[in-house]
């Protein structure tokens, strides 16, 4: 009995490990912390009421936002780990097997609890703000999709401590990711944790989509949006047509695992290669998903701090429509070495070669929006004129990758690694970070500290540059990917240990930020005229931070930059339309159900994962319940009296 | 493309008609359940057919492939309303439409054009 359970722990628990015993502890004791710090100061109600049950697409923007914030920390802590271990030859740090989990969760988190999040944060806070809108068009899904994103970030991590982590790429090709090389449930984590967001991403790309097609305030048409609202909705129209071939495929795989079934096995009639297929099918679009939310925060932050209006906004948008179909037809680029034959290596290299030329449009019309323009290089513009160069690099080295023959030599070495960091860190990461610091007043109601963002600013960046420039080298040198040591004598440790020293840097960059953000929070400057950089866009016509219905009376826009267009109005002392009389505000109501539809979630994908079916069936029947339900409930949404409005805008002093 | 002053009205209408696109006629939820039930047969149909091996590989492709169309055209009219659309958004509609089938024919072309390699001679 007694050596049962023993056993059963040492499976469950993952023992041994000094690194993981480090997780162990810490997991909980910020647990404690958190329960006593919320019991010490009676806030359990309190974060129940205003965060957890909320639908408030301002709320749910800033969650996303630290919850994004959380995971790019666990995720730079791996990538620190992985950075030590290849500092020198022979580094006795990670063991091989810890390694490949690192990079694996690595990957993973960066992309799916990272990035994801974070253009999710930007837009919910954005988006129905510029478009004049008070909510998205389905507020309590919006809310569902959070969850399930926060919750299936909780169930990945879990498998650090619990069962093991996933060790089969952020990728999880098949057939290594398969039973017969992949017995542990590290695997079973990794595709039911993207399963369960990836419901939640789905259902947000619908929801943004028809809230940016039906809840433009009266007079916005399509070609009088902001920009940033633009590469949202192509966004989303990525998200739409993308996620299902990666869902196919997770559940293909899936079905390999638990079900004995033979789509990737390589016996039995299974094909492995349809699973990279499939996976790229979603995975190149994916990588257009998270960088077009950056080039619209660009376009956003390049015109308010040069004082102009954006540069070729027709190309701009044509563009970003572009970009959107042609990252559909591009997937083979990522196994040009599977050796499909030339029409088809062909076809995918031109098609993918095309794809720089929009972006190209879309960089000079930044630069000509610049161009004799009246520079403010405050911190959101520091990170996009510093995204540029970086960008240029990135997209030149990815049109070397889609060479195809070249790539044959390029393919899985440093030099793929140092691509693809380059635009995703410094697309990406820049872009969400210029958009943090954008719209950071309006979020919050405070200022950002300059000069502790400045030198977080100059760290990262240079650290960027430091990290991932020897890389090419490297992978010119012939240093593939996803090797846990090199022996000496390679020529690699020079490049290596540079290249280790930046990734310190950018650690060091990363913690300013944080710095910077609790400096702020005590002694940041407030925001008291819910405009401070001079802005363009109407969610600078509102208070920070902004009311919870938004806007008191719905603007009439006129023209493109709204807010600029009415503020240039007032100036000039052109009559102004009278003001409507307040009209009471239809509002959804908060619920708690879906924060208990995404633990249910969570709790049968737990039970997946271990095969345990009854802890399953019975969580599925809990979200079948919850469900069903929802349907039958009525009561779902409150009236805001006019009184109430006006006391609102009174304390804002505005009325 | 019509815009609409109070969204929030909008939704909060949808609550009850299970969607924005719903428009005026009141069916219920029965189109949906129908809808999903019919889903799950087709689902279920094929899964089963394979798994008790009731035909020869290539039949079982091609009836395979039926039901999967059909169930798109199911999707199509259950849930999509695409029988439904009021004149201010057909031209989004038509374009939503032609993406939606141009990407779901790469998909499928294109995987077999990909995956038939080495099958070609060169
Ligand atoms: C001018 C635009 C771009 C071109 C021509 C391009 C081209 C390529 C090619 C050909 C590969 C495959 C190389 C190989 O596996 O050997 C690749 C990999 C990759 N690219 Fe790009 N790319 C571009 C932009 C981007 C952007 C904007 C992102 C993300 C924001 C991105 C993210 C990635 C990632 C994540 C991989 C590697 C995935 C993996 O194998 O794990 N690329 N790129
Ligand atoms: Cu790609």
């Amino acid at each position: 009995m007694l050596y049962n359970v023993e056993n059963f722990a040492s499976h469950f628990f993952v023992l041994g490990d000094p690194l993981i015993y480090g997780a162990d502890v810490s997991i909980v004791l910020v647990s404690l912390a958190i329960v006593f710090v919320l019991t010490y100061y009676k806030k359990w109600g309190w974060l129940w009421r205003e965060w957890l049950t909320t639908v408030d697409h301002k709320k749910i923007g800033i969650m996303y936002m630290i919850a994004a914030l959380l995971m790019l920390f666990r995720g730079g802590v791996d990538a620190i780990l992985m950075r030590t271990q290849l500092i020198m030859p022979n580094m006795p740090f990670l063991k091989a097997q810890h390694y490949n989990e690192i990079f694996t969760t690595h990957g993973t988190i960066m992309i799916l609890f990272m990035a994801m999040p974070f253009i999710f944060a930007m837009m919910n806070i954005a988006v129905p703000l510029q478009i004049g809108a008070r909510d998205v068009a389905f507020p309590y899904l919006n809310a569902i999709s959070f969850w399930l994103f926060f919750f299936a970030a909780m169930l990945l991590n879990l498998s650090f401590v619990i069962g093991g982590s996933p060790d089969a790429g952020w990728t999880s090709y098949a057939p290594l990711a398969g039973l017969t090389f992949d017995k542990g449930p590290g695997e079973n984590y990794y595709l039911l944790a993207l399963q369960i967001t990836g419901i939640g991403s789905m259902a947000t790309g619908i929801n943004f989509f028809v809230t940016i097609m039906k809840m433009r305030a009266p007079g916005m048409t399509l070609m009088r949006m902001p920009l940033f609202t633009w590469s949202i909705l192509a966004a989303c129209i990525i998200i739409i047509f993308a996620f299902p071939p990666l869902t196919a495929a997770l559940t293909l795989l899936l079905m390999d695992r638990l079900a004995g079934a033979h789509f990737f096995t390589i016996f039995d009639g299974g094909n492995p290669m349809m699973y990279v297929n499939m996976f790229w099918m979603w995975g190149h679009p994916e990588v257009y998903i998270v960088v077009l939310p950056a080039f619209g925060v660009f376009s956003e932050v390049v015109a308010t701090f040069s004082k102009k209006r954006t540069f070729g906004y027709a190309s701009m948008v044509a563009s970003l429509i572009a970009i959107a179909v042609i990252s559909f037809f591009t997937w083979v680029h990522h196994f040009f070495t599977m050796g499909a034959g030339p029409g088809v290596n062909s076809f995918f290299a031109v098609a993918t070669m095309i794809i720089a030329i929009p972006t190209g449009v879309k960089v000079f019309n930044w630069l000509f929006t610049m161009y004799q323009g009246r520079i403010r290089t405050k911190l959101p513009m520091l990170w996009a004129i510093a995204f540029i160069p970086n960008f240029a690099i990135g997209g030149a080295s990815g049109v070397m990758l889609a060479v195809a023959p070249a790539d044959y030599q390029f393919h899985n070495s440093y030099f793929l690694v140092a691509h693809f960091h380059q635009v995703l860190i410094g697309g990406v990461v820049f872009g969400m970070l210029a958009g943090m610091y954008y719209w950071w007043p309006k979020m919050f109601g405070f200022m950002l500290n300059e000069r502790l963002g400045r030198i977080a600013f100059w760290f990262f960046n240079i650290g960027f540059y430091v990290c991932f420039l020897p890389q090419y080298w490297l992978g010119w040198m012939g240093m593939t990917r996803r090797i846990y040591t090199y022996l000496p004598g390679m020529g690699w440790t020079f490049w290596n240990i540079i290249s280790t020293f930046g990734a310190y840097l950018m650690g060091v960059g990363f913690v300013f930020i944080v710095l910077q953000i609790l400096y702020s929070i005590r002694y940041g400057e407030r925001d008291l005229t819910g405009d401070p950089w001079d802005g363009r866009t109407l969610e600078w016509s509102l208070p920070s931070p902004v009311p919870h219905y938004n806007f008191a009376r719905i603007p009439e826009v006129t023209g493109r930059d709204a807010w600029w267009t009415m503020k240039e109005a007032k100036q000039k002392g052109e009559m102004q339309p009278e003001l409507e009389p307040l009209k009471p505000i239809h509002m959804p109501n908060d619920s708690g159900r879906p924060f208990i539809l995404s633990v249910l979630f969570f709790i049968f994908g737990f039970g997946m994962v271990f095969t345990w079916y009854p802890m399953a069936a019975v969580a599925f029947i809990g979200i079948l319940l919850s469900l069903i339900l929802r349907s039958f409930e009525y009561d779902t949404d409150h009236t805001l009296s006019v009184d109430e409005i006006r006391r609102t805008e009174a304390a804002y002093g505005r009325v | 493309m019509s815009t609409i002053d109070d969204g929030i009205q909008e939704h909060a209408h949808s609550y009850h008609h299970g969607g924005p696109s719903a428009g005026k006629e009141d069916h219920g939820p029965w189109k949906h359940i129908i809808g999903f039930v019919i889903s799950l047969l087709f689902t279920a149909l094929a899964l089963w057919m394979v798994v008790a091996h009731i035909a020869h590989a290539s039949m079982l492709f091609a009836v395979i492939l039926a039901l999967a169309i059909a169930q798109a055209f199911v999707q199509l009219f259950f849930f999509m309303h695409i029988s439904e659309s009021h004149a201010p958004q057909w031209p989004f509609h038509v374009w939503m439409l032609t993406l939606g089938l141009l990407f779901t024919i790469t998909v499928i072309v294109g995987s077999i054009w990909i995956m038939s390699f080495g099958t070609e001679s060169y």
